[in-house]
């Protein structure tokens, strides 16, 4: 018996009627709904730096951020200057927060010289100053907002990832995690050490804080070697601003 | 069940019991070892595939007459994607913080073997009602293995349920801790999973000879 379904003429016809509908489908469905998209990753970003100095709403235990709709008025009041900083030259501009770091990293890669933005929060008198970072975890990119006083003392952290095991890597952004990042100090002796995430540095209440470690989450071993390893090779090219505040 | 009839309420027993999608069937192991080291994570994902699978079965049941049988495996596929891409879509836009928590799961979601399994094994050979039911009874086996799993996964490793810690503070040696109990770190990687399926899958053959295959 043979269905009309079966022959090669319907078969190829399908395939492509299928193609064009569900590409069509998709094409649609982003391009509808990309506004939207963008705006809510614009909050985020903003919601992403204001945590990291410390704006936030969080409770006891759990990360959480201000409000999408207070997000845009905070993160004005609060910022007070966007820098962008390449090789000597420092600029301002606004809408620095909007810098793709991973594009930055990879035109950085093909020779050019790489932007890097970092923002300037004023609270409570103190100046905090918030760089964007970027690396990889286990499967995927993971990122980081890491705020940091005039001598490169962490102040904050918000930590993120793509695909990290959920329960494992993915507890990266989990506030005791993260949390352990404060008040660590990135330098040693003068020059810039970095923060390693260690595994048994018999310190696991973070109260040493000038070992420039913190400790590892158990099973998120490539994760925390990730997030070393972002650190080191991305604030350190921050250094050099740094030098200049004093 | 006075709604359904038995033939079709067995569709959502089977599943559940005697037909588990993981441990008779044995699909979808890959997420049971992915996401199963916490509870929350395992309880998303079990929902997301009820949806999925459940809207999946029906849209390939009703395609089912005109899918040629040279490239169905492609068309389910293509299926499965395009359904679970466009939710994350609509998600992001609308929900932002809920595609979040979800995006992880995403790609776990359209390669999982047990979404192709049915589609395969069921829904191209039968209408959308019983699909529908046989999409849900599927995922809620799934679910329920996953869940199990999960749980002991969390509370023996890092000795918290759904975040909370149930057992004391290992660090401050509170609650079990203060006897001088210890978190298995073990149970937190993937080979341990395995062996708790394993022993489910022990547990519910010794309690039915029946499902031991020569």
């Amino acid at each position: 018996m043979s269905k009309k379904t079966d022959s090669n003429i319907y078969t190829i016809l399908f395939a492509i009627a299928m193609v064009i509908i569900v590409g069509g489908l998709l094409a649609f469905t982003a391009s509808a709904l990309r506004p939207r998209i963008d705006n809510n990753e614009r909050l985020e970003k903003q919601q992403n730096i204001l945590y990291a100095m410390g704006v936030n709403a969080n409770d006891e235990s759990s990360a959480i951020f201000v409000s999408t709709d207070e997000a845009p008025e905070l993160f004005s009041k609060y910022i007070t200057k966007q820098l962008v900083i390449q090789g000597d030259d420092v600029t301002e501009d606004p809408e620095a927060y909007l810098i793709d770091v991973k594009k930055e990293q990879s035109s950085a890669k093909a020779g050019n010289k790489r932007r890097l933005p970092l923002f300037v929060g004023n609270k409570d008198g103190k100046t905090f100053y918030i760089a964007p970072i970027r690396g990889k975890g286990l499967w995927d990119a993971i990122w980081a907002y890491v705020a940091m006083d005039a001598n490169m003392v962490v102040q904050g952290a918000y930590f993120d990832h793509k695909g990290e095991t959920a329960g494992l890597g993915a507890n990266i952004k989990q506030r005791y995690f993260m949390d352990d990042f404060i008040g660590e100090n990135l330098m040693s002796n003068g020059s810039f050490k970095g923060i390693t995430v260690a595994k048994g540095n018999n310190d696991p209440k973070n109260l040493e804080k000038n070992d420039n470690e913190v400790d590892a989450i158990a099973g998120a071993t490539i994760t925390g070697d990730g997030v070393s390893a972002m650190i080191k090779s991305e604030l350190r090219q921050y250094v050099s601003y740094f030098k200049t505040l004093k | 069940m006075g709604l359904l009839s038995k033939k079709d309420a067995a569709l959502i027993k089977d599943p559940l019991a005697d037909n588990n999608p993981i441990t008779i069937q044995v699909l979808g192991i890959c997420s049971a070892l992915a996401i199963t080291a916490e509870l929350e994570a395992a309880i998303v994902m079990s929902i997301s595939v009820l949806f999925v699978l459940g809207i999946g079965n029906v849209v390939i049941s009703l395609m089912r007459n005109i899918i040629p049988s040279k490239i169905r495996i492609i068309v389910q596929l293509i299926v499965v994607a395009a359904l679970v891409i466009i939710v994350d879509q609509v998600l992001k836009a609308f929900a932002y913080e809920l595609s979040k928590t979800l995006s992880v799961f995403v790609g776990l979601i359209i390669t999982n073997c047990i979404i192709m399994g049915r589609f395969e094994a069921f829904a191209l050979g039968n209408g959308p009602w019983r699909s529908f039911l046989d999409g849900i009874g599927n995922s809620l086996g799934y679910g329920v293995i996953l869940i199990i799993v999960a749980f002991f996964r969390e509370l023996l490793g890092a000795g918290t349920l759904l975040g909370f810690k149930v057992l004391g503070d290992p660090i401050e040696k509170t609650g079990v801790y203060a006897f001088g109990y210890e978190n298995n770190g073990f149970m937190l990687l993937a080979p341990m999973a395995l062996i708790v399926v394993g022993i489910i899958i022990w547990v519910q053959r010794s309690r039915n000879e029946a499902l031991i295959e020569d």
